[in-house]
């Protein structure tokens, strides 16, 4: 809520004001709707016109645009300084329908559709796209006068489902959110639970008083907040993913259930309508790049906690490691946008749950690992904010890399979920973090990729796609990840979000060629390690230890633990150069696949299980990662430079290949995880 | 005197291209959009739909004259103009836009789009005469 310091209406002068440009109106709560804050996007400049001179004899404040990119960008540079939009359809630059689903999701403001077609089916995908409204051309002024009351009833629907979500999902939900709670939130949750019912009265009240007026603050979603509330959402699953507990994952100060809840709902349509993609291809144009998306979601879980740590460490770009939840994430909750996990510095391991399945001795390792592995656990906070942005470029790449190397890999079916989860997987990778990570904490880190991604949705995909491919010939032969999920990744989103992820790293693609050669024997995960590359990893040495945790705890076979260890090998070995997985680059492979499993298994709060899963052998996700092939690794050395994201990547897809038979997934044998240096 | 005749010609003029089914409703809606702060809103909108439907018709024409037709982007063109005419209310224009449109789904360009010019070129001219007319009773007025 931007304006809440302020006030809570952006009505009110005082709060206002600030979000107000220059000589703009200011809208007096008493006049309502008087002042209404309409932004009006068209490429014919006739219509504009008139469409600008009616909006102003209903004393509207108005400003146009004819393109749509020009339109976003001011929505993005002035997030509440708008009430609501209205756009035709038919645009040069930008798809209407597009620009519809990126403010529905950024920016989350009533959006009224028009145009001179009235087709059924036009009207239909206005319905479909979450349009408020759809109007036929040419507008007549009576038309344009009744616009507020979509500004009201989006406000007031939203302050609804605050409320109802509270007292209905609570009881609903499953026990594996409380399960995801547990670990992380458990931290959080007394306080948070206060906080939000502190900050739930607040917004009542005043949502109450003004849902005739335009007070309500209105929650900007921002990139990094969408990554979050994705990450949030893949970690409990996109079924199990409550408004409560959502907000809870999130744990971002002044944030309601409310919004929450409302985002939830754009989220949904949007992934729905993603599923509704062709599954075959990573569509990069998948709208379901909203920066926010929750697809990010599982794969945090599994992947979590090695790309949480990586990313943690920052050797794995926050943004990697978000796509690469997101990918695991992926399988589960095609959902979960990549969710910037803000990772902590914090290795992913040395968070209270370093309990990786690789069992005791390897909780050491982990330990020992943990603080270069922050994979994304969230973006630590020291990182700077380069770094951090390249995290989270890198996560969505990952994530999204991830999402194509998985859907490639896998069926298709699995393939949308597998993008789907990629994006996702930033999203995981805060929750997983949650106890040690504070997502909330304004930590955008992911944002940047997303927002990248937005914008250039058009063009994202042709860049996620890309490492998509690659990953996902070179997989198979290694890594088989059985992605199961059959979770609706949107695979448009997914791969949106990792363009920006990728674009945004130059790096990437020289990385990306490296890791060609090297993936080649590991499948392909390219996309990944471009991704990681970016963050630059500093602490190789965590990866390797983490592989070599993984490997070490040959015992585990839990599949959780298996999948853990397979994440952390598997980044640690990033760095394994020319596909060998063997050596240090093996453990990616193995780890991915315990990522993927992870994720797999558990949906909900897959990020969390991540975390949890190397600590805990949660035997649902995680795939099973042989052990004992890790243990060659020697984790120190698994940290190359690449590691990162090719590691994540490959345990990415392998879980979600379906990280159920590790044996099969995996197929560690191939690896010589015996080179891992532990 | 010259002014009642002026504005009696004004609103003959207009009757009839109400009438004879030249502009619609929504011309009605631009003449009421007018106001002191845009005392001349009508003819400026008329204006402004001309001069950038001009560069429509360019693109249309040149699209026709393709071969092979690109009767995607024909399309494209057409829904534009034919949106552009109906938010000024030019009634038989966006008529023949739309029965254009229709052979151009069947990929077939034959024939109409010199009906839509023409339409264009009669309305164009009517309206020229007619604001011109409008500017001079309001001047004398």
């Amino acid at each position: 809520m931007k304006n809440s310091s302020g006030g809570k209406g952006s009505m009110s002068t005082a709060s206002s004001i600030t979000t107000w440009k220059a000589g703009d109106v200011v809208p007096v709560p008493d006049q309502f709707p008087a002042g209404l804050r309409v932004l009006v996007v068209d490429d014919d400049p006739t219509c504009l016109i008139i469409l600008e001179k009616m909006l102003r004899n209903c004393s509207y404040d108005v400003t146009k645009c004819n393109r749509a990119e020009t339109a976003l960008l001011k929505l993005r540079e002035n997030r509440n300084g708008f009430d609501i939009v209205i756009s035709d359809v038919h645009m040069p630059d930008m798809d209407g329908f597009k620009l519809l689903e990126h403010i529905g999701l950024e920016m989350d403001l009533p959006v009224i559709m028009m145009s001179a077609d009235d087709g059924k089916d036009v009207v239909m995908k206005g319905v479909t796209h979450g349009a408020c409204d759809y109007l036929i051309k040419p507008v007549r002024i009576e038309a344009l006068k009744n616009i507020w009351q979509h500004v009201v009833r989006k406000r007031k629907n939203e302050w609804k489902d605050l409320e109802q979500s509270g007292s209905v999902e609570e009881g609903d939900r499953q026990p594996k959110q409380s399960e995801d709670a547990d670990y992380s939130s458990s931290v959080n949750e007394g306080n948070w639970k206060s906080s939000k019912k502190r900050k739930d009265d607040e917004d009542e009240t005043d949502d109450r008083d003004d849902t005739s007026t335009l007070k309500k603050p209105r929650v900007v979603w921002s990139v990094e907040l969408h990554q979050q509330f994705v990450a949030a959402v893949n970690q409990l699953g996109i079924d199990k993913a409550v408004p409560k507990k959502i907000l809870e994952l999130m744990n971002v100060p002044g944030l309601t259930r409310e919004n929450v809840a409302s985002h939830l709902q754009k989220y949904r349509l949007y992934l729905r309508r993603l599923s509704g993609v062709s599954p075959h291809s990573c569509n990069p144009n998948n709208s379901f790049m909203n920066p926010q998306d929750e697809t990010f979601g599982p794969l945090s879980s599994v992947h979590g906690l090695d790309l949480q740590t990586l990313t943690a460490t920052g050797q794995l770009p926050a943004q990697c490691l978000a796509t690469l939840q997101a990918a695991m994430l992926g399988r589960s909750t095609a959902k979960s946008s990549v969710p910037m996990p803000l990772v902590n510095q914090r290795n992913i391991f040395s968070f209270e749950n370093p309990k990786l399945r690789f069992g005791e001795g390897q909780q050491q390792h982990v330990n020992n690992n943990n603080k270069q592995v922050n994979l994304l656990h969230g973006i630590p906070t020291t990182m700077e904010s380069k770094q951090l942005t390249s995290l989270r470029h890198t996560s969505q790449t990952i994530g999204n890399v991830n999402m194509q190397v998985a859907s490639h890999g896998a069926q298709s079916s699995q393939n949308n979920s597998s993008l789907i989860e990629m994006g996702q997987p930033l999203s995981r990778v805060q929750i997983l973090n949650d106890s040690t990570v504070p997502l909330s904490v304004g930590q955008p880190i992911v944002p940047n990729g997303i927002a990248a991604n937005v914008s250039t949705r058009n063009g994202v995909p042709e860049n996620i796609r890309a490492p998509g491919y690659n990953l996902v010939s070179q997989t198979s032969s290694i890594l088989n990840f059985p992605m199961n999920h059959a979770s609706e990744l949107p695979v448009d989103t997914f791969s949106l979000r990792s363009t920006p992820g990728m674009s945004d790293h130059t790096s990437k693609g020289a990385f990306h060629e490296d890791f060609n050669s090297e993936i080649k024997g590991s499948a392909g995960f390219l996309p990944s390690y471009e991704v990681f590359n970016d963050y630059q990893y500093k602490s190789q040495n965590w990866e390797l230890q983490n592989a070599g945790m993984i490997l070490d705890d040959s015992q585990h076979s839990n599949s959780l633990q298996g999948n853990l260890d397979l994440t952390q090998s598997v980044l640690v070995q990033q760095g394994f150069p020319s596909g060998q997985i063997n050596g240090q680059n093996r453990s990616v492979p193995i780890v991915s696949k315990a990522m993927f499993s992870a994720g797999d298994s558990t949906e909900p709060g897959n990020l969390l299980n991540v975390n949890h899963h190397l600590n805990t052998i949660r035997a649902d996700n995680t795939v099973r990662v042989k052990s004992e092939t890790v243990a060659d690794g020697n984790p120190s050395n698994l940290f190359v430079d690449h590691f990162g994201q090719e590691d994540l990547m490959i345990a990415l897809l392998k879980q979600q290949q379906g990280i159920a038979p590790a044996e099969n997934e995996f197929d560690f044998d191939g690896y010589s995880l015996d080179n891992i240096p532990v | 005197m010259d002014r009642n005749r002026l504005r009696n010609q004004v609103a003959s003029m207009r009757r009839s291209l109400f009438d004879q089914g030249y502009l619609d409703d929504q011309f009605i809606q631009l003449e009421e959009l007018q106001d002191d702060t845009n005392p001349n809103f009508v003819e400026e909108i008329v204006t402004l739909f001309y001069n950038d439907s001009a560069r429509l018709i360019q693109n249309i024409e040149q699209a026709l004259n393709s071969s092979p037709i690109d009767f995607c982007k024909l399309d494209d063109y057409m829904h534009q103009f034919k949106g552009s005419s109906s938010s000024i209310g030019a009634k038989k224009v966006t008529n023949e836009c739309t029965a254009f449109r229709e052979y151009c789904n069947a990929e077939n360009a034959e024939g109409s789009f010199q009906q839509v010019k023409q339409e264009y070129a009669i309305l164009k001219r009517k309206l020229e005469v007619y604001l011109q007319t409008v500017r001079q009773a309001s001047q004398t007025a």
